[in-house]
């Protein structure tokens, strides 16, 4: 039970603010935001997403840089007020179409419809977008999202998706009249991994998850067809116990879990799973597996001290994923000694797209490649200058590089969507079916 | 529930700032209210738009109060929302417009159309205005009827708000049972799971005052209702789902078989996407299985994939709420997720709360087969580029070093961390390598010799500097430069800001001075003196229990100081078990992200799910209830644990704050002491010029400080005659007494013998309450059997609000009675223990 919701924005305006209780004073928003802005002196340590302040507890989730909020005084669970406020955010993207802190401030008298009927006197009623379809009665006011970064993330090469799709709000009317009849189905991995100083894997695991988004009228039943080798759980054994799987092709997950629609009726026996997708946004399915899979990137780091207070470093990058796929904005980073006062860059000759910067205030280094194309190989030489003043070993003190990238069209788990099958009305009815594969860093660490 | 007020600091261009907006508003509203004019809804809309707007932005617009109920009369339902909202927000600071709503609320209530009844009720129950409450039960008792699901949703809701406005007409409107009657036949899930909402609070909030409710929260417990709600579960929302589930948590299953088949019905919960659900599933799972040691374990087994899977889907927030839970787990059962121990290693960028959560959890799950693993790990953190995960890391390492049998490869780690030449670094790891010498004094001989190696100067934090202090009075005879480097550290005692490395300082030289006194004697004097100046109350203190030992008696004085040692076997944890286990009865709530049981976080009434009916650490609570009433069994049982455990707690903290000197039965070395006395007497000859003032052989000391001792009381002194006065009617509610236990710190502690007589007559807590009721102490909270009781007492001063909160506990078998004083006037709590003392001499003499 929550006694309020509001939404602040990066400078603690209230967006939004509704009070479902009144049992909290006034001035809860501010007492929020001058706690979170300062949470430890220092400015280091991010507050944490819950937090208790004479007797009021603050739960609190940032989605595109806004703060949405929750507080109240009554020992609830953690988990369910943070789940729904990242539901409330997905509702509200789903009928704003973008979710930003304009199109709150525009819309604001459609999202206190939307609260009034997601929470009544602090109880969630109901955070399905398609039930909520009937209660809404104001016309979203759409605005542009001039990086549309949502869509460019599955753009690969020419391959170009409808770009504004996914950006298009669960009840506006198309300007031209019609609706069209589409679906979504995103694969997104995210990938975390260590590499020892040797290039020795010592973590690795694959978080992965499939989206969709319906626009097809009439919900129709759905069948989503996966790899038919695929298996859940890795039996008593470790899950880091890497013999299991390899060569033999399989896709093995370690675990994961369903939305509430789907039907694993014939799971068992075909890998497929049937649900009646509702509208707006949302997750089929979460999975985790730490089989053995072929990293996208390898990174090689070497130091050399140059001179009493110089040093070099080298880092290489090598995509090993097929040259039909591009990678693209990668970062390369990696923390210098703390001692560290200038650093001079040399990219390979003919370099394009590439952007180095030595960040002074935190001693990183900061590598970044607008693309990568499968197969190629960058490199990086970095020369360091040191203070005087002592210091120890360089090596120790720097690193670990750590990456981030996307990488459209390519899942490193061959998790596939086989096929997608809609449950026809009639034979001329053939919707629009997007199958769409990306792949994330999360933690790309590679130690020296 | 008006919006907070308008913040200045950062308002946008966009934002107006009072009042020149609101008055405009108010004349175009004016203008509006009466126009028919097409179009008219539309500037409507505008105009509502920008009220709620400013509404929204703290900007008090109650001032048009009057005129949206004017605009109210309308058919455009988006207008009627905005009025709605603008209504809930205003009508409760202004309670006499509210009434002019109440007409058109009414009207709507009775509409064609659902979702304006619906709506309706939903403001007019939102109103919040005491004296408008009969107005809602009408409105509400056909809601309750009517034939649109949404209608009776927002009823059942309503019945819960006008509850919450006035609680006599709702239970008079016999509302209660109609939702009860709902909640077992409706067939919309919504209304079932809002009726169990609302009964839950209702009767909750009834039981105290009347028998019939307290049943009727029983009857919600009962078999066939929580079977009706687990046969549907499935039916209901994620979040109604969530309901159910907690619901059968607190239900007690007659057998087995029931146990078994709630979880095979619930099982596949475990695989939803939605973390709350799985956690509800997860709590009821660790409850339904508590007396059923294999399950249980098997129970943990089956939830490690889903908690890891969802700790790594999902954003940030929810995997740390999530995250927060299996650390709950590992620390309870790590050895069931030694082999998941990767899942513990940190992420570059993950925040430092998730990180401290990991690297407990790697502390925990460290054995055998995964230290050098784990180690390693944490090692690499150690050069991290967060320092203050850097400095966990750190201490991990040697939390595993104490928590483990084979530490050779650790302690060579923690060497390599002090010749890393950070600073941070040195200082954590200076701590770790004295806790590790006083569990395995074997590996001194290596420690000692890299520890030589570091200069002082370059530890400057305070538990590191007091560490190496430590070390150096503890391994006096094996490091060469000790006494030198103490001296050195005296001649700086000024600039020693901390008072704990003064007091470890004052100690470390007196260890010193036993093992090598020619070349520590300066220091010494240098030392005392130093201390007896402090003007820091326990430097001062121990300088002069220091300086009079040595005076009374030098043999004595290394006694005290310098005991023979024996390693220390287990350290105190920091958190009881007591604590841990209600946490762990509190899953699924915040008492897990806390890390803290409900009751020092929030006040009663919002606990929520987890009431408990006792306050202060399973007592009875209030003298009345304890006289005369018998304790239920489990209760007993619980206080038992809770006595043992707080006794057996002392003993191990013990170890720690006297620097780790486990104490046993004294044996020392007749030549050091000669050697002792001998520096002594050379240390007379040294300051031939102040004069004897006493004639004994500690003449000797006193003059070679040249101190001016002011007169000390000597404590042989019988304690005088107390001159305090106690209010013999005082009164204290639990609440604040819970309140002040935990803000006061403890100004007294003590042991006292109780007489024989006494003893005798402590057959029973009661007997010792009303004798101390006598004495104007009175007893908030007591438990316990034969032989260990623990009460708290409250007293208060007779001429001023002045209180005296007391923790005693007696053990009759040894006759002793520990007591814990904290006072709101420190100064008298003294006093107030000469009068406790007294009053507890005086019980079972007649």
């Amino acid at each position: 039970m929550i006694s309020q919701f509001f939404v602040l924005s990066q400078r603690g305006d209230n967006i939004v603010f509704r009070d479902y209780r009144g049992e909290i004073q006034k001035g809860s928003t501010e007492i929020f935001f001058r706690k979170v802005k300062f949470w430890k002196e220092d400015g280091q340590e991010e507050a944490p997403p819950v937090f208790n302040l004479d007797g009021v507890n603050y739960f609190h989730v940032k989605v595109v840089g806004l703060f949405f909020v929750a507080t109240t005084r009554v020992n609830v669970s953690p988990s369910l007020v943070l789940e729904l406020l990242q539901r409330i955010a997905r509702v509200i993207k789903d009928y704003l179409g973008i979710l930003n802190e304009e199109s709150l401030r525009k819309n604001f008298v459609l999202v206190y419809e939307l609260l009034d009927e997601v929470i009544d006197f602090g109880y969630v009623q109901t955070t399905s977008t398609e039930m909520l379809k009937s209660y809404v009665f104001n016309e979203p006011i759409v605005v542009e999202d001039a990086r549309l970064q949502y869509s460019a993330l599955f753009m690969q090469g020419t391959k170009r998706m409808p770009g504004t799709a996914v950006t298009k709000s669960v009840v506006a009317n198309d300007p031209t009249g019609r609706r069209r009849e589409e679906i979504f189905v995103d694969l997104i991995e995210k990938i975390s991994i260590t590499f020892s100083s040797s290039g020795y894997i010592l973590t690795s695991e694959i978080d992965g998850t499939i989206q969709m988004k319906s626009y097809l009228t009439g919900n129709p039943e759905i069948r989503l067809a996966l790899n038919d080798d695929l298996t859940i759980g890795r039996g008593g054994r470790s899950v880091f116990d890497y013999r299991s799987s390899s060569g033999t092709g399989a896709v093995i997950l370690d675990d994961c879990n369903f939305h509430e629609s789907v039907h694993l009726d014939s799971f068992e026996t075909d890998k497929t799973l049937s649900l009646v997708p509702p509208d707006g946004e949302f997750t089929v399915m979460n999975y985790r597996l730490t089989q053995e899979f072929k990293p996208p990137f390898r990174v090689n780091t070497l130091i050399e001290e140059t001179g009493a207070l110089k040093a070099e470093v080298m880092i290489k990058v090598r995509a090993e994923f097929s040259s039909s796929i591009t990678a693209n904005t990668i970062m390369v980073q990696m923390p210098l000694p703390k001692y560290t006062t200038r650093a001079s860059f040399e990219l390979e000759p003919g370099a394009i797209g590439q952007t180095t910067n030595f960040k002074e205030a935190n001693r990183r280094l900061e590598w970044g490649l607008k693309k990568i194309v499968g197969g190629s190989e960058h490199t990086l030489r970095a020369k360091l200058t040191f203070s005087p003043e002592s210091h120890g070993n360089i090596t120790k003190e720097s690193g670990p590089v750590s990456m981030t990238f996307t990488i459209p069209m390519y899942n490193a788990s061959r998790l596939q969507v086989k096929y997608l099958q809609i449950a026809k009305k009639s034979g001329t009815y053939n919707p629009y079916r997007w199958v769409r594969y990306v792949t994330q860093a999360n933690s790309y660490v590679a130690r020296i | 529930m008006a919006p907070p007020a308008q913040s200045h600091r950062s308002s946008s261009p966009s934002q107006p700032s009072g009042k020149g907006e609101v008055s405009d508003l108010k004349s175009q509203l004016r203008q509006l209210a009466g126009s028919r004019a097409p179009g008219v809804d539309d500037s409507k809309r505008d105009l509502f738009k920008k009220v709620i707007s400013y509404m929204t932005i703290g900007i008090d617009v109650s001032a048009v109060f009057g005129e949206m109920v004017m605009c109210s009369a309308t058919s455009d339902i988006v207008l009627k929302k905005m009025c709605y909202l603008y209504v809930g927000n205003y009508a409760k600071v202004n309670p006499d417009l509210a009434l002019l709503t109440i007409n058109f609320l009414q009207r709507d209530c009775k509409d064609a159309d659902p979702m304006i009844r619906g709506l309706a009720l939903r403001s007019l129950c939102s109103l919040r205005v005491a004296n408008l409450v009969e107005y809602l039960v009408g409105p509400l008792g056909s809601g309750l009827k009517d034939n649109s699901s949404y209608v009776r949703i927002v009823a059942v809701m309503g019945v819960l708000k006008l509850y919450h406005i006035s609680a006599s007409t709702c239970v008079d409107a016999d509302f209660p049972q109609t939702l009860k009657h709902l909640m077992l036949n409706d067939s919309d899930t919504q209304v079932v799971a809002n009726c169990l909402t609302a009964l839950q609070e209702i009767w909750s909030a009834e039981a105290s005052t009347s028998e019939e409710a307290s049943r009727e929260r029983e009857a919600l417990l009962s078999k066939p209702v929580v079977f009706y709600f687990l046969n549907r579960i499935r039916e209901f929302s994620e979040w109604a789902q969530c309901l159910v589930l907690d619901l059968a948590a607190k239900y007690v299953p007659s057998d087995n078989n029931e146990i078994f088949d709630i979880m095979n019905l619930l099982e596949d919960r475990l695989q939803h996407a939605n973390g709350a659900v799985v956690l509800a599933t997860i709590k009821l799972f660790l409850q339904l299985t508590l007396s059923m040691a294999d399950v249980h374990q098997q129970v943990y087994e089956r939830i490690k994939a889903p908690l890891l899977t969802l700790v790594s889907s999902g954003s940030p927030e929810q995997s740390y709420a999530v995250l927060s839970h299996l650390h709950l787990l590992v620390m309870r059962a790590p050895y069931i997720f030694s082999s998941d121990y990767k899942h513990f290693y940190c992420q570059y960028n993950e925040p430092s709360y998730v990180k401290k959560l990991k690297l407990e959890m790697l502390t925990a799950v460290a054995n055998e087969s995964n230290t050098y693993e784990i180690v390693t790990e944490l090692c690499e953190y150690a050069a991290n580029v967060d320092i203050p995960i850097a400095r966990e890391s750190i201490r991990a390492v040697g939390k595993i070093a104490l928590q483990q049998y084979d530490v050779n490869a650790i302690v060579d780690r923690l060497l390599q961390f002090l010749e890393m030449e950070k600073d941070y670094v040195t200082a954590e790891a200076l701590v770790l390598v004295k806790d590790l010498l006083r569990k395995y004094p074997q590996w001194s001989q290596d420690c000692i010799a890299v520890v030589g190696n570091i200069s002082s100067k370059n530890v400057q934090e305070p538990k590191a500097k007091a560490a190496l202090i430590w070390m150096l009075g503890e391994y006096s005879q094996e490091m060469h430069d000790a006494p030198y480097i103490l001296e050195s550290l005296i001649e700086n005692w000024d600039e020693e800001h901390s008072a704990e490395v003064r007091l470890h300082l004052l100690t470390a030289v007196m260890k010193c001075f036993f093992k090598r006194p020619p070349e520590t004697q300066k220091a010494l004097g240098a030392a005392l003196a130093a201390g007896l100046a402090d003007f820091h109350q326990d430097v001062h203190d121990r300088a002069l229990f220091y300086y009079r030992v040595l005076q009374h008696n030098v043999s004595v004085a290394e006694r005290v100081v310098n005991p023979p040692k024996q390693a220390v076997s287990v350290f105190a944890d920091t958190q009881s078990s007591e604590i841990k286990d209600r946490i762990f009865d509190e899953f699924n709530s915040l008492s897990v992200v806390y890390q803290k049981p409900s009751y020092m976080f929030t006040d009663k009434e919002h606990r929520g799910p987890f009431e408990f009916s006792d306050e202060l650490g399973n007592l009875s609570i209030g003298a009345e209830s304890a006289v005369g009433t018998v304790v239920p069994a489990h209760r007993v049982e619980a206080n038992d644990k809770d006595l043992l455990l707080s006794t057996s707690e002392k003993e191990e903290i013990k170890g720690p704050s006297n620097n780790g000197s486990a104490y046993s039965a004294p044996s020392y070395d007749g030549s050091a002491v000669s050697a002792a006395s001998q520096a002594l007497s050379e240390l007379t000859i040294l300051n031939p010029s102040v004069p004897g003032l006493t004639p004994q052989s500690s003449l000797a000391i006193d003059d070679l400080l040249g101190l001016g001792l002011p007169e000390i009381p000597s404590p042989a002194a019988a304690p005088s005659p107390p001159l305090l006065k106690l209010n013999s009617k005082a009164i204290l509610d639990p609440g604040t007494f819970q309140q002040k236990w935990r803000q006061l710190p403890i100004s007294l502690s003590q042991e006292y013998s109780v007489s024989p007589q006494g003893v005798a007559a402590l057959t029973t807590s009661e007997a010792l309450l009303r004798h101390m009721q006598g004495h104007s102490i009175h007893c908030i909270a007591s438990g316990g059997q034969s032989p260990n009781f623990k009460f708290f007492f409250f007293a208060q001063k007779a001429e001023e609000l002045s209180t005296f909160l007391v923790e005693c506990i007696i053990n009759t078998s040894s006759a002793k009675a520990q007591i814990k004083i904290k006072a709101d006037d420190q100064s008298a709590s003294q006093e107030f223990s000469a009068l406790f003392q007294s009053a507890l001499s005086k019980f079972g003499v007649p």
